[in-house]
């Protein structure tokens, strides 16, 4: 196998990203966005699967209003480019491999479970704030409005008021 | 003068090429941030590998100064850009529940992405995870616009309710960050875990 890279210095990282982020708010008048993303396939899944959600009374009408179709959408489009850009970046560093991270000490099982439970409460928490991390937090403190702010001292002081219960996930 | 309004009455067609493209620099910064694995992410929260902050404060500032070039050389027009409406409870109680899936799970939904762009299983299982998460809030909504909806302040900036210029409300910024990023590298020499931050 091909030798891995190291990751790039964090403070050129996060200038890169920094760049990304203003060509968003640039090219789309909006910052990046990661769980709207998820939420417009979501909706989709539900429209190809209950034919009843558009026009109907649920939460996910919405998503299909005018005629409007969830998978067009600019997040869409952005989170594909997200997973190419991963995936290129991967290629480049030699890190492209299927595999499940995790300590030693934590068996599969138990990994996968809390990434699931991670995953379930995080996008649940963002659909209520109306962002992610990228979304709200990010692309909030960018335009320094008030919720981006508050959006991350939430999410940072939480993970670490949280971090001792699941200690054991992690070192 | 904001070149998305000329883009977004072109073409969808244009939108989305540029959407992918401005995804593909996110992916890429990611990745290369080494924010595809949830150990080194997680690191942030035991101490033991400070990247989180160090990568988004930068971004965070970046972006900042980014904007006020853009806007002192006239090309964007920020009475034009969506600035995030202030709800004050939704922010605060999905952030927290936000935080709590960040430690469980060792991604947010972009990360997860990015994760899972490389390969990872575990960031298949989150993000589906991430799925049912936004189906869940869905099927409750009902019950929680209430609090969606509570404490709702409008657009606004930070800068303006603490009564300073946006220029100087950056520089602020700017020194807490370079305050933070002292400390993040100071707690990673304390809090070091070479048996476990090493490259994944």
């Amino acid at each position: 196998m091909r030798k891995q890279r190291k990751y790039m210095n964090p403070y050129l990282a996060g200038v890169l990203l920094g760049l990304a982020l203003l060509s968003a708010i640039y090219f789309s008048g909006r910052g990046l966005g990661a769980s709207g993303g998820i939420k417009y396939c979501v909706a989709s899944v539900i429209g190809a699967f209950n034919h009843n959600a558009p026009g109907g009374t649920g939460y996910f009408a919405q998503y299909f209003e005018g005629g409007a179709r969830p998978l067009q959408n600019w997040l869409v489009y952005e989170i594909l480019g997200l997973l190419i850009g991963g995936f290129l970046s991967g290629l480049y560093s030699g890190r492209l491999k299927l595999r499940v991270e995790k300590p030693t000490h934590v068996s599969t099982t138990r990994r996968l479970l809390f990434a699931f439970l991670g995953g379930t409460f995080f996008v649940f928490g963002a659909q209520l704030a109306r962002g992610c991390t990228s979304g709200a937090a990010l692309s909030g403190m960018a335009v320094l409005s008030t919720a981006g702010f508050v959006t991350m001292l939430a999410i940072f002081g939480s993970a670490y008021a949280f971090a001792w219960f699941f200690r054991k996930n992690w070192i | 003068m904001s070149p998305f309004i000329e883009i977004t009455n072109s073409s969808p067609f244009l939108q989305f090429i540029t959407a992918l493209l401005v995804g593909i620099i996110f992916g890429i910064a990611l990745e290369q941030a080494g924010f595809s694995s949830s150990r080194k992410l997680a690191g942030m929260f035991y101490g033991y590998d400070a990247t989180v902050i160090k990568v988004f404060f930068t971004a965070a500032i970046t972006s900042m100064i980014g904007t006020q070039f853009l806007q002192y050389f006239g090309l964007l027009d920020m009475k034009q850009v969506y600035i995030n409406h202030y709800y004050v409870y939704a922010s605060i109680v999905g952030g927290v529940i936000m935080g709590a899936g960040f430690v469980m799970g060792g991604f947010c939904p972009g990360t997860g992405i990015s994760a899972l762009s490389i390969g990872k299983i575990d960031a298949l299982f989150y993000l589906l995870g991430g799925a049912f998460g936004a189906f869940l809030f869905g099927e409750f909504y009902p019950k929680l616009d209430k609090l969606a909806m509570a404490g709702y302040k409008g657009p606004v900036k930070l800068s303006e309710s603490m009564g300073i210029n946006d220029g100087v409300f950056i520089f602020l910024v700017i020194l807490i960050a370079i305050g933070m990023f002292w400390l993040a590298e100071k707690a990673e020499k304390r809090f070091a875990r070479p048996d476990i931050n090493t490259e994944y």
